[in-house]
């Protein structure tokens, strides 16, 4: 009975994170696509930068994607988290509306 | 491959999207909009990003500057890495205020201003007419590829030459066939979504396919292409071209990333085409996955464009002159189509947004304001006016596309006309997200703000681009395009942040800020109200807007929503606050706010009707908070009403039993008394015999009556209709006549009695004869039950404090088993065999009510070395008067 509502705060707390990561990631992404240039554009500029520049992109395209699976999961999670926590304390009621009913039987 | 082949190839593919479009507005039409609401659908119509400029121009763009031509790809990456909590929020809240486009959005932010829209409808007039030139220059650069490689004769020439106006008029006429259908709530047009789906499809194979031949056809792999490039970038002229200027860089990623919000195509595409937030969740990622794979080829067919093709050849056109050189002709077929469908989805989207604002902006509300009449005189459809003012409006975006196409004639001056057009629109951003996020931001300051970027881009890109003035001379090394770019956005974005701290945005304003930054739904404001004859009038300007049924439908749903039938709900401000919205999502916020202003007669929003609504809105709060606490209230009854459910069924089970049990009790002499008397009727009997069985009828018959008496006596006592004989009582004395009472009982049994008389002495305030009943009831039963071989009989008597008294009335007995205990109190609870016990059982029930009705109670005490009883008495009962000053009393 303890874990339910730990498991509902594990969900929740993981998708407001997943939001925070979502909020940074624009930030990482502009920050690694300026910086290079400024630092050193002659690196950048010809046939290395085109490996460098399309690797990156390829990554936070991977990011985006896996942070936007990550959060829908982690939404049907705390979805479902609070339905078993509505379920579970629904059972609880009626347990203990069952013992009352025995003990006033008893009376 | 033969010219005639091309354009029959190409009119074949125009068949085809006219095709999927109407299919598309079929389906829609009847309600399948599943497939067509599908998120990847909604992506790939995104790429109308990608235009022919980045089609064809990315590739001679790359081709001078190297890695740059990216930052066009970067910026909506970036933007697109946020999709999760910007974009979202963005869609969220134009869905919510049915906003049609960008100027749209901004007007209805700041205070459903009408001129500030009219005012970024012609920036994006002015960017976007050099930029439909633009394409329709790629369409004819295109077709001109392949006439003068086949058919260099005059004729054809001709042919190619008008490609301009035949692509134009085509353009213009599939925009009004799918773009102007309707003037629903809200704007969607699958159809055209649904093909410009389709041409992104296109587009993106043509590239690949191009690419992929490239780089392991023309090349030998990636490696190889690799070394090219490096190869390449060993000359110097191209080294220096190639070469990131970090400014430019950023200018140009900055302004890539506004542009993918702000242009009207992409918010249209973006936003109003949207039907909720929910797929960006996939466009988010799939989206700049496209732009990676219309850029990842780019390099490549540049660097071999220029290794392979003639030193005059035109970079723009590499995509289609590299696979027809190579005598690629399907493949450059394939391009070509690519090439087209890129130039034709931006023209069809952008001329559809442009036409929104142009009609919603401009044309509509010059209409209204010029025939001002007496609020519901006006009769006119203004659904068919609205509609033709956008048909109009497309026929002169696109035709002032083509005019501004056969005027500057060069393909040079068109080529920087996509950066103008992104510059230009990303002087609407700052305004945007300020009013997206900053509630202070106000309509003065969207005004200096707008202005000074419009103003500054004016001067300092668009007019230089079109070669009227020129960038001042700047210091060596500083770009003039990123010069311009910072310059502009800056002074625009301080002069909206200065002018909106020290301006004071109107009531209206206010609402909207709220709604729009906190992304609620806007608060309803009382307005005053003419009475419920505006209804009719208001139906009558709806119907106007959305034509006969659909007004009606509306109508006839919001008179539903409160209850009422027909049509004409009441003014509520809650219906027209819906009904504006709604309307807005047809001819913009401020023209359907002055409208219905005009004809519900509306009074100015002022100061106090906002702290009014404050007020409300605590209300409101205040409400929620009192529903939810009576919902709890109603919870707890519901508990409290179930729990009296299941007594009132115990009880109707408890009495169903005593029935049986009373029956049973009632049957059991009255069996014997028949079957005796029936033997005393046999005539051959003794005298002797006669008597005993008289004797037993008798016995018999005397049981019957005690039971009759007990069960009255109990019901008398449970209905609470006993009436007190109330007087002061020496529990000494009773406790005598108890046992002498009691003595009759089992009367061959001798018991030692056990008192302690000084103690006994105690007066109290009660019904005697009620009191001397228990005492006779509990006393006798110990006669009945105790089973000890020299039975003693304990009474001790204890005064209470503050008053009342106690009897302990107990045997040394076996006593009574502990699972029994609470049972003994129940009627016929009779413990051993009946007829041993000779009793009813109903004796203990009895003394409990007794106790009950003098306001003491009898219990049974555990653990004594016996039965023991406790009778505990107040110093008075409940209620009661003394004997002879209650009312009624003999």
């Amino acid at each position: 009975m303890p874990d339910r509502p730990l498991f509902l705060e594990r969900a929740s707390f993981r998708r407001r994170r997943l939001g925070d990561a979502a909020r940074v990631l624009p930030v990482i992404a502009v920050l690694s696509v300026l910086v290079p240039v400024w630092w050193m554009p002659r690196e950048v500029s010809f046939a290395s930068g085109a490996v460098w520049l399309f690797c990156l992109w390829a990554a936070m395209i991977l990011a985006v994607w896996l942070l936007h699976r990550a959060l829908l999961r982690a939404e049907a999670a705390t979805l479902r988290a609070e339905a078993e926590v509505a379920d579970a304390a629904g059972v609880a009621r009626a347990t203990q509306e069952e013992r009352s009913e025995r003990n006033g039987d008893a009376l | 491959m033969p010219f005639e082949t091309l354009v029959a190839g190409c009119l074949a593919y125009v068949v085809l999207m006219f095709g999927v479009a109407f299919a598309a507005d079929r389906a829609a039409a009847r309600g399948r909009v599943r497939w067509l609401d599908h998120p990847l659908i909604y992506t790939l119509s995104l790429s109308v990003y990608c235009s022919a400029w980045t089609f064809y121009g990315a590739v001679g763009y790359a081709s001078r500057s190297g890695l740059e031509f990216a930052t066009i790809y970067l910026g909506p990456t970036v933007v697109f890495a946020g999709a999760w909590w910007g974009l979202r929020r963005l869609v969220r809240v134009a869905r919510m205020h049915h906003v049609t486009s960008i100027a749209d959005l901004i007007s209805a932010r700041f205070g459903k201003s009408n001129p500030l829209a009219a005012l970024i409808t012609l920036i994006a007039v002015i960017a976007a007419t050099p930029y439909i030139a633009l394409q329709l220059q790629s369409v004819r650069l295109s077709f001109e590829v392949f006439a003068t490689d086949d058919a260099p004769d005059a004729a054809l020439n001709g042919v190619a030459g008008g490609t301009g106006l035949w692509v134009a008029a085509g353009l213009a006429l599939f925009t009004i066939l799918f773009g102007t259908r309707n003037l629903a709530a809200d704007e969607r047009h699958h159809g055209v979504v649904t093909a410009i789906a389709l041409e992104a499809l296109v587009k993106l194979l043509a590239f690949l396919a191009l690419g992929i031949f490239v780089v392991w056809g023309l090349a030998d792999g990636p490696a190889d292409m690799l070394a090219r490039i490096a190869r390449a970038t060993d000359d110097p002229v191209i080294a220096e071209g190639w070469l990131l200027k970090p400014d430019r860089w950023t200018a140009l990623i900055l302004v890539a990333a506004a542009a993918v919000v702000t242009l009207p195509r992409m918010f249209q595409v973006m936003v109003v085409e949207a039907a909720d937030e929910d797929r960006l969740h996939v466009a988010g990622w799939a989206f700049p996955a496209y732009l990676f794979a219309m850029s990842l080829f780019v390099l490549p067919i540049a660097v071999m464009g220029r290794e392979l093709l003639p030193a005059d050849a035109n970079p723009d056109l590499f995509v289609l002159t590299l696979p027809a050189a190579s005598g690629q002709n399907l493949l450059a077929f394939l391009v070509f189509l690519g090439g087209f469908s890129a130039a034709t989805s931006m023209v069809v989207v952008c001329a559809i947004a442009l036409a929104t604002m142009i009609s919603n902006h401009w044309i509509v509300p010059f209409w209204l304001g010029l025939r001002r009449r007496p609020a519901g005189e006006d009769t006119e459809d203004l659904r068919g006016f609205v509609l033709n003012a956008r048909r109009l409006a497309i026929l002169a975006v696109v035709g002032a596309g083509w005019v501004y196409h056969e005027a500057s004639g060069g393909a040079a001056a068109l080529a920087a006309m996509g950066l103008v057009a992104f510059t230009g629109m990303a002087q609407v951003l700052p305004v945007m997200l300020g009013g997206l996020m900053w509630r202070g931001a106000n309509r003065q300051g969207a005004y200096a703000g707008f202005g000074i970027g419009f103003a500054l881009w004016m001067l300092l890109i668009f007019l230089p681009s079109v070669g009227i003035g020129k960038v001042p001379e700047l210091p060596q090394g500083v770009d003039p395009l990123a010069f311009s770019i910072f310059v502009a956005l800056t002074l625009n974005t301080v002069a909206f942040i200065t002018v909106s701290i020290f301006g004071l945005p109107d009531p209206v304003e206010r609402l909207q800020g709220l709604s729009f930054v906190s992304a609620v739904e806007p608060i309803r404001h009382s307005r005053m109200m003419r009475g419920d004859d505006r209804a009719e009038p208001l139906l009558a300007m709806t119907r106007r807007v959305w034509g006969a049924d659909a007004a009606l439908r509306f109508f006839q749903a919001e008179a539903a929503a409160q209850g009422k039938s027909g049509y004409l709900p009441d003014m509520t401000p809650n219906f027209l606050t819906r009904l504006e919205r709604r309307l807005a999502g047809s001819i913009g916020a401020a023209t359907a706010h002055a409208m219905i202003d005009r004809v519900a007669g509306g009074v100015a929003l002022t100061v106090s009707d906002l702290l009014e609504v404050a007020d409300e809105a605590q209300r409101a709060k205040e409400e929620t908070q009192r529903l939810e606490n009576a919902t709890s209230e109603l919870a707890r009854t519901a508990t409290q009403l179930r729990e009296a459910n299941d007594k009132l069924t115990a009880l109707s089970v408890q009495k169903d039993a005593f029935l049986g049990q009373i029956s049973h009790e009632l049957r059991t002499p009255m069996t014997s008394v028949r079957a005796f008397s029936e033997i005393l009727m046999t005539p051959d009997l003794s005298e002797e015999e006669r008597a005993r069985f008289a004797g037993i009828i008798h016995a018999e018959a005397g049981r019957l009556t005690r039971l009759l008496d007990d069960l009255l006596d109990l019901s008398v006592l449970e209905s609470g209709g006993t009436q007190l004989q109330l007087g002061v009582a020496n529990l000494h004395d009773l406790i005598d006549r108890a046992l002498d009472a009691a003595s009759a009982t089992r009367p061959e049994r001798v018991f030692t009695i056990d008192r302690d008389l000084p103690s006994e002495h105690v007066a109290v305030i009660t019904d005697a004869d009620r009191l001397l009943q228990v005492l006779i009831n509990v006393v006798s039963n110990a006669r009945k039950y105790c089973d000890a071989a020299r039975p003693v009989l304990g009474i001790r008597v204890r005064r209470l404090h503050p008053g009342g008294a106690q009897i302990d009335i107990f045997d040394n007995g076996a006593g009574i088993e502990a699972g029994r205990q609470a049972l003994i109190f129940e009627k016929f609870a009779r413990l051993n065999d009946p007829s041993r016990a000779g009793g009813a059982g109903l004796g203990l029930a009895i003394c409990r009510e007794i106790m009950a009705v003098l306001g003491g109670d009898i219990a049974y005490l555990p653990g004594q070395g016996g039965a023991a009883f406790r009778i505990t008495l107040p110093a008075r009962p409940p209620g009661g008067t003394l004997r002879g000053t209650l009312p009624g009393q003999e």
